[in-house]
């Protein structure tokens, strides 16, 4: 029995050693990565088919804000264009619009206030895991869209940042139309009544109500209207999905 | 083990000399049919990666909470580290407020070039290995729709086939037998004949438990961490207490099935592993007989003692 039971034992380890090995050799293969993201695409309908687009994210009360809303990824962007900004208070932001647009723009903050200005409290989860609850002031980007006329072969918004990533590659993410009309995706300006401090994105960030944190790119400096983004960054319409990860951030 | 060598004949004196020596006898029957056999092993592999690749998820953010959201200094469980005063890495699991030093598996261990790191669950039990959030949630997700989609063709099965009302659902007489079962449990006495080749209560109840509870559990627990998904699971957070109760039960659960299946795999161990591994592999399965019938032995322990 005892020889029988260490067999057994040797065995599974050995067993589980080599599944292990092999899912490694998997995830480094060319093809390996590639089979196990077409459940991406599946995740992405399924999701809009239990969980419509028009369905919204729950809103909270004052009393579940967290006392400290975790800031991660870029916490000081130190592109010289952002450091002068700061160094105003932003006073002379100004946010591009172009792309496929009618009417290419630069809003103020107080510019986007006078389009709309709404607060919501929400939950942000982050793809590691954790969750922080905090209240946005902010205008609907699907107003800011709409001032500036969107071009009908236009498909998706390009969010461009101030921050680098890594090796000075510059943060970006993007949205389907869809995503982008939603009415809790936000241009933030505000957090917890207070402008959106620097570690959090200051001056405007993204706020969208559905998806992780890394769709909620901070510090934008322009929104460009396309019809693909192919040809920006590595491809994959985010400087997190160039890195692998989802570009339907909803799960 | 107490169970009687079926080659060896009762104790010799304990036979009235005018009847035969009774023999026990063993048969090889068809016990699980191939859909069944097939779902039981794309589940063993679909769960094995869910479970791997988890940890590796679970990694990003080594810790737990309870309610909607994470509250730094209030969580139930945290795999992470220090440094002492040499600047040597220690790795440090809290349970509440229970500290535990776990250098070399949790909270700090070996990474790919041998040295120490920083990491919740040690590469042996990631799938990646190496610290790779995107690969794990690509295997994740990849095979938490093999594990849905196999569960759901399994209970379909099942209940067409009558497997799940015939085998699994306790009969009247299985409870009124549930204090025999414990017994033979605690004894690990294996039962014979037709009796091998049905599921005792405590079977029956656990097979349930898992797949209606933890396997149900588990795959809800892991939507109601989606943000696009809880715009219809409200409901759901509210039952459990929030997104970060449902990442708690989530782990949980993924525990509860590793503690079943080495429970399984010891009645495996102790009930004959290569019988059982023939059993799910082709289908055959032997049972050892007893006697025809019994002689009642007076003063006698019966074998099963």
């Amino acid at each position: 029995m005892t020889d029988r039971r260490g067999f057994l034992r040797m065995t599974m380890m050995g067993a589980a050693g080599l599944v292990l090995a092999g899912c490694d050799r998997i995830s480094q293969s060319s093809w390996g990565p590639k089979v196990l993201g077409s459940a991406e695409g599946l995740n992405r309908r399924v999701q809009a088919l239990l969980a419509p687009s028009s369905a919204m994210a729950r809103e909270y009360s004052e009393a579940d804000i967290s006392a400290v809303f975790r800031a991660n990824g870029t916490t000081m962007p130190r592109a010289a264009a952002y450091q002068a900004l700061l160094a105003n208070q932003f006073r002379d932001y100004r946010l591009s619009v172009d792309g496929l647009v009618a009417r290419p723009t630069t809003l103020s903050i107080d510019d986007l206030k006078a389009l709309d200005l709404r607060s919501q409290i929400t939950r942000h989860d982050c793809v590691e895991g954790w969750s922080v609850i905090g209240k946005w002031q902010g205008t609907l980007l699907s107003a800011v869209l709409d001032h500036v006329g969107v071009e009908p072969q236009a498909r998706y918004v390009v969010f461009h940042c101030f921050d680098n990533m890594g090796l000075g590659t510059p943060y970006y993410e993007s949205l389907d139309l869809d995503e982008a009309r939603h009415p809790q995706t936000l241009l933030a300006y505000g957090l917890n009544d207070q402008p959106v401090p620097v570690a959090n994105g200051a001056p405007l960030r993204l706020r969208v109500g559905r998806q992780l944190g890394y769709k909620q790119a901070k510090y934008i400096r322009r929104i460009e209207l396309v019809e693909s983004f192919a040809t920006i960054g590595e491809g994959h319409g985010g400087y997190w999905e160039d890195q692998g990860y989802e570009w339907y951030a909803g799960i | 083990m107490t169970s009687p060598d079926p080659t060896v004949a009762k104790v010799a004196g304990a036979e009235p000399i005018s009847q035969p020596i009774r023999r026990w006898r063993s048969r090889v029957v068809y016990r699980h049919k191939l859909p069944i056999r097939i779902m039981h092993w794309v589940n063993v592999i679909a769960l094995s990666v869910m479970f791997f690749s988890g940890l590796q998820i679970f990694n990003a953010h080594p810790s737990l909470s309870w309610g909607q959201k994470t509250i730094p200094g209030r969580e139930l469980l945290v795999l992470g580290a220090r440094q002492d005063a040499s600047g040597k890495l220690i790795g440090i699991t809290q349970i509440g407020q229970h500290q535990f030093t776990t250098t070399g598996v949790l909270g700090v261990s070996a990474g790919s070039d041998g040295l120490p790191q920083v990491r919740g669950f040690p590469s042996w039990l990631t799938v990646p290995g190496p610290t790779w959030l995107a690969m794990g949630r690509r295997w994740h997700f990849f095979f938490a729709w093999v594990f849905v989609l196999n569960g759901l063709c399994y209970v379909g099965y099942s209940l067409a086939r009558k497997h799940l009302q015939r085998d699994l659902w306790p009969t009247r007489s299985d409870w009124r037998g549930i204090g025999r079962s414990i017994v033979d449990h605690l004894h690990f006495s294996q039962p014979h004949g037709d009796e091998a080749l049905r599921y005792n209560i405590l079977q029956r109840l656990t097979y349930l438990t898992v797949i209606f509870v933890f396997g149900t559990g588990i795959v809800l627990m892991g939507l109601a961490m989606s943000p696009r998904m809880d715009t219809v699971l409200g409901p759901v957070l509210d039952l459990v207490g929030g997104r970060q109760s449902a990442r708690t039960i989530h782990f949980v659960i993924a525990w509860a099935f590793v503690a079943f299946v080495l429970v399984h795999l010891f009645e495996v161990l102790v009930s004959g592993v290569a019988n059982q591994l023939r059993g799910m592999i082709t289908g055959y399965f032997r049972v050892d007989d007893p006697p025809a019938s019994t002689p009642t032995i007076t003063g006698q322990e019966s074998p099963h003692d």
